[in-house]
């Protein structure tokens, strides 16, 4: 009698796998998608491949890859994520992940991982689950966990095996911020047992693999050598170090933000009680994360950002022009800040222009700062450097902005000086070359007047600094083309923006809506409210900063200049305070962090403190004003009403558009998902009725906008 | 009129940085980044896409043990695709005018319409090479199998091993300085100590005439500060307004302190700098919209026993090129001469004198030479095609030339046309 013997190769959709000399090599290629995602579908193929495999007497050991060109595993599939619906489910989930994990660590047989490109979150619990990890030294190798970022923990085993692999406090340093690493770092750490370059990635995981086949296991020394041992190594020190990473988080998150330190208890119970109980206790925090209300927000913004990420910024666009090469006129602060981050970022040939040669290279070595600093934390190397530096040049002259297919003005932000720029910039630019400006107060309508080619002409509005701030409002003047906007838009999202297309409107979006907040700490001066107090109640809310710290850090002479153009677009109902106002304070050469004294004092580049004379040259006196809770809902509410009035006027596409440009144009808190949804959650009706309380105390700069009146009297939201 | 061979080869434009006397502005730059700094220029004021060329040639006299062929390094600016193949060459003093005939070359061969060619030398960066004793040990010490064998041989290290040794600026062959044949052809050909002197003085003057009504800063390009602080340099430093032939009287010779003449005065300087060039077919650079400054109508090389007059090639060479261009010396309308030394210029001529060929020194290094402007070795070609086509244009001359001498007793000669 014989019996058929099963094929040793299988066919799946996701998970595929093929016996060559006793060693398994297994590949997940999910079909249809750019990158790998774990979903419950591909959980299942695993587990049937993994069955299969420990029945195979045949098969000794595996190999495990991933078919996609330049990514391993992205993590799980968040859209699975946001269907649940209870914490019960949630935590169901994760013990469902850890179980499939858990199988493949005791796996009878030895499971080796090859990782080229991204190996993050649930793709790096899998490979952590591994007996042997090999990873490429490639650039597009990043490993890390980032959970946190949306809110919850690694919550199949990571909280778990990656302490124990790499010791507690870089484990702690990895997940408690979410942060990924190149490959380099990550071999260094010890989160992979090896750096290859990727033409030998299959061959030195295969052996590696067959190694371990007969009987040869890695020897992994402590992590951390004997600091480690005294901080990693024993009870005492760990204590220690989970009391600092404690206090820094809640230092970093004001306490907004629970997944880091659910992330922190679940490590930490985990060394303590062992790895069952740690994974049981992971999975319950893993459950109680993922319904919080911060979670839902931060997955919400996730998407939100994603769907940006593909949105051409304007209905039937033509295929942007892929620009090659920059152009900035202006080499002052934005300007050098463009310059750097568009090298850095798009690697683009940059050409700069000031009037003279000085000022030139100052913004030269300013852009040249950028590069010098992610030289400095290693986020590039040195002949990345070398090669990224040649990228930067410039001139008195307009020589060479004929190659430019973009070119972006930062200078004086004044008409005439802008169309000028314009005008002679249009004279040597090629046929297709667009202009953009980059100003926060000029319609763009009006600086195209002076174009011979008002279509290429459109507002490029970067935050400062530029290197650091995420968002880039783009704005169409009247008769800009739809080429020139999807180009604009392309290149903003090539230099790393989150980029929104505004209307061409006074202030545009972010500083329209921004512009009650600090508007209304006049007024709140003036009243006799101090200056710690309003920016405390602020950060308390989950702000990065203050309002009066935002000022002294946008400058107070262009918050001047903003303020005097919002007052007379939007004088009904942007009322200033009386008295002198913040003019003064400029008049005193006070310009904020820039010139060293603004409301608070800078020395060495740090803020010192509140500047007590402040109060009399501003005519005001700090006793006592009006409640916290006060303070609070008049810089809030002011914003939000502010926001529902230019969504209805359509300076913003979409309230998403709307509350990512709040997140990342000034640091809205994200764990409130930006004005428009956070009005959502407190209901039209209650805002509309606190806003006619405000109004009625405090005058019609309350007075609730017709949007949220309309969303009140008929129950509905923003978010449909 | 049509080149004898081949297509014809425009020069279309070229630059230069600064040139700096050793030591001063540019020290701390490498040559490699001068000449980066040049060719990106030179895109930068065509307009050129780095696309469009075919090959990079450049020159340098005294190489960087770290960056050993800097022509490559120059095609591997990010504004030019990576597949430009590259590479260095050595002519000595005529280095960058030898990578500007080579590029005629592939032009003219149909092997390329467009070369950037050019030159570049950092003296303030000359390699200082350890003694032969130290360099054999250090070899050893890294061939050493144990921690211990390592040591004892670092052991054999004696003070002196330690001196490091400068390359000197003399002839292999005859242990002869360029000083010393400058001194020698001097005494030779009876060139006086006044006559050089005034030759200086002349180059001095014409530079400073040339910089100040802007001829000759339009072919620099500004260096601007890599660090903070520092200068930009916008002009040439060695040129003096303030100089006269009593103050230069004033100075000792140099190389024979008893009867000797040449002195610091009418020498060039030890110089850093760099130049570019851009070359192309007439075709290509029609297609392209350029309109030509000149066109390469001849060019031809000549060597003499360097026992002999060392500097005194160009006597040679600068004849096969006329006659190779068909013209005679009379039909030039403009004469760029390398001034090494007054004493070598002044030789030269008596060389072309003695052809009777008439010296009209109007013509001739109108906006001062070397000695005044500064000579980074394996720049200078790049600038004197540069100089002498840009004033051909402004003076719409139709023939010039430029004579270059150089180590190893070797002459260049090139014949520029302008239609």
């Amino acid at each position: 009698m014989s019996t058929i013997a099963p094929p040793s190769k299988r066919t799946a959709p996701a998970v595929t796998w093929e016996v060559t000399d006793g060693i398994a090599t297994v590949v997940l290629d999910v079909e249809g998608q750019p990158v790998n995602v774990i979903s419950r579908a591909v959980k299942d193929e695993f587990l049937a491949c993994f069955a299969a495999l420990a029945d195979d007497s045949s098969v000794r050991a595996v190999a495990f890859f991933s078919g996609k060109a330049d990514n391993f595993i992205a993590g799980a599939d968040i859209e699975e994520f946001v269907t649940l619906s209870s914490a019960a489910e949630a935590e169901r989930l994760s013990a469902d992940g850890q179980d499939m994990l858990d199988r493949v660590a005791r796996f009878p047989k030895p499971i080796a991982v090859g990782i080229h490109g991204a190996c993050l979150g649930g793709g790096f619990e899998l490979a952590l689950a591994c007996h042997y990890r090999v990873a490429t030294d490639h650039p597009r190798t990043q490993i890390g966990l980032p959970e946190v970022q949306l809110g919850i923990l690694p919550g199949a085993g990571g909280c778990q095996r990656l302490p124990r692999l790499v010791g507690a406090r870089a484990a702690l340093d990895m997940i408690l911020a979410g942060k990924s690493e190149r490959a380099a770092k990550a071999f260094r750490l010890g989160m992979v047992d090896e750096l290859v370059p990727p033409a030998i990635l299959a061959d030195i995981t295969l052996a590696a693999a067959k190694r371990m086949a007969s009987g040869w296991r890695p020897k992994r020394k402590r992590p951390g050598g004997f600091v480690g041992f005294l901080l990693d190594g024993n009870p005492l020190g760990r204590r220690l170090v989970f009391r600092m990473a404690r206090k820094q988080v809640l230092e970093r998150t004001g306490g907004n933000y629970p997944a880091p330190l659910g992330a922190l208890e679940a490590i930490e119970y985990g060394l303590r009680h062992g790895i069952t109980e740690g994974l049981r206790r992971e999975a319950q925090l893993f459950g109680q994360l993922a319904v919080t209300d911060v979670s839902r927000k931060l997955v919400q913004i996730f998407f939100a950002t994603n769907q940006l990420k593909k949105d051409p910024g304007v209905a039937n666009a033509p295929a942007p022009v892929r620009v090659q090469r920059l152009g900035i006129i202006g080499s002052g602060f934005m300007g050098s800040g463009i310059a750097g981050t568009a090298v850095a970022q798009a690697e683009v040939d940059v050409r700069m222009k000031d009037a003279d040669l000085g000022r030139v290279s100052q913004g030269i070595l300013a852009a040249r700062a950028i590069l010098d600093d992610r030289l400095k934390r290693r986020r590039i190397t040195k002949y990345e450097y070398a090669r990224i530096v040649a990228l930067l040049s410039g001139g008195d002259t307009y020589a060479g902005f004929g190659r430019a297919e973009l070119t972006i003005e930062a200078v004086f932000e004044e008409l005439g000086v802008k169309q000028q720029v314009l005008r002679e910039v249009e004279a040597v630019l090629p046929p297709s070359g667009v202009f953009a400006s980059n100003t926060s107060t000029i319609p763009i309508t009006r600086i195209a007047e002076a174009a011979r080619s008002p279509e290429r002409v459109i507002g490029m509005h970067f935050f400062s600094p530029v290197a650091k701030m995420p968002l880039l409002e783009v704005i169409p003047g009247a008769r800009t083309e739809p080429q020139t906007v999807s180009t604009a838009v392309a290149f903003g999202r090539r230099m790393g923006k989150t980029v929104i297309v505004v209307k061409d409107s006074p202030g545009f979006w972010v500083n329209r809506i921004l512009a009650p907040y600090p508007n209304e700490v006049g007024h709140l001066l003036a009243e006799g409210a101090s200056i710690e107090e309003i920016d405390s109640m602020a950060v308390r809310f989950g702000f990065p900063v203050g309002p009066v710290t935002l000022l002294d850090e946008v400058g107070l002479d262009v918050a001047v200049k903003v303020a005097g153009v919002m007052q007379e677009a939007y004088g009904d109902h942007i009322l200033p305070p009386p008295g002198p106002g913040v003019a003064v304070l400029v008049k005193e050469g006070r310009l904020g962090r820039k010139s060293g004294r603004g409301f608070y004092t800078y020395t060495g580049g740090k803020k010192r403190g509140v500047d007590e004379s402040v109060y009399g040259l501003l005519g005001v006196h700090p006793n006592g004003g009006p409640r916290p809770a006060e303070i609070l809902q008049r810089l809030v509410l002011g914003m939000v009403n502010e926001a529902a009035r230019a969504l209805g006027e359509g300076v913003v596409r979409s309230p998403r558009d709307g509350d990512i440009g709040a997140i990342f144009g000034f640091g809205f808190p994200p764990f409130r998902g930006g004005p428009l949804r956070y009005a959502d959650d407190l209901s039209a009706e209650r805002v509309v009725t606190d806003l006619q309380r405000l109004a009625e105390r405090h005058g019609a700069r309350f007075a609730p906008c017709e949007v949220l009146q309309e969303h009140a009297r008929q129950g509905t939201k923003f978010y449909a | 009129m049509p080149g004898l061979n081949g297509r014809r080869v425009a020069v279309v434009a070229g630059v230069r940085t600064p040139f700096s006397k050793a030591g001063t502005s540019l020290k701390d730059v490498r040559a490699v980044d001068l000449a980066r700094y040049a060719a990106r220029e030179l895109l930068e004021r065509t307009n050129l896409e780095g696309t469009e060329v075919d090959e990079v040639i450049f020159g340098q006299v005294v190489p960087s043990a770290l960056v050993p062929n800097i022509g490559r390094e120059v095609s591997l600016l990010p504004q030019f695709p990576k597949e430009i193949p590259a590479y260095s060459l050595n002519r000595a003093c005529a280095s960058s005018n030898q990578a500007v005939s080579a590029a005629h070359d592939q032009i003219a061969l149909g092997n390329a319409n467009i070369i950037m060619a050019g030159g570049a030398e950092a003296l303030s960066d000359i390699p200082i090479l350890a003694s032969r004793r130290l360099a054999d040990i250090l070899v050893e010490a890294s061939k050493a199998k144990s921690l211990g064998a390592r040591i004892r041989t670092f052991a054999k290290i004696r003070p002196k091993d330690l001196v490091p040794v400068a390359p000197a600026i003399a002839e292999p062959s005859t242990g002869e300085s360029m000083g010393q044949s400058a001194e020698k052809m001097a005494k030779e050909n009876h060139i006086s100590r006044e006559d050089q002197d005034r030759w200086a003085l002349r180059s001095h003057t014409l530079a400073a005439q040339g910089t100040a009504d802007g001829r000759l800063t339009a072919e620099i390009v500004p260096w601007l500060s890599s660090r903070p602080g520092e200068a930009i340099v916008q002009q040439d430093n060695g040129i003096r307004t303030d100089t006269s032939l009593e103050q230069m009287a004033k100075l000792k010779p140099v190389f024979d302190r008893r009867y000797g003449s040449v002195t610091a005065a009418n020498s060039s300087p030890l110089t850093d700098g760099a130049s570019a060039v851009l070359l192309m077919s007439d075709e290509a650079a029609r297609a392209l919209g350029y309109e030509p400054l000149t066109f390469i109508r001849s060019y031809a090389v000549a060597a003499v026993d360097p026992g002999w007059q060392l500097l005194q090639a160009p006597i040679f060479a600068v004849p096969t090129a006329l006659e190779r261009a068909g013209i005679q010396w009379k039909d030039l309308g403009l004469i760029e001469i390398h001034e090494a030394f007054a004493s070598q210029v002044l030789s030269n001529l008596q060389g072309f004198a003695a052809k009777g060929w008439e010296i009209n020194e109007d013509i001739i290094n109108v906006m001062g030479g070397s000695i005044a402007i500064g000579h980074p070795f394996g720049a200078t070609g790049g600038r004197l095609v540069t100089t002498l086509s840009n004033e051909m244009q402004r003076r719409d001359v139709q023939f010039g030339l430029i004579s270059v001498c150089a180590q190893g007793g070797m002459g260049f000669a090139m014949v520029l046309e302008r239609r």
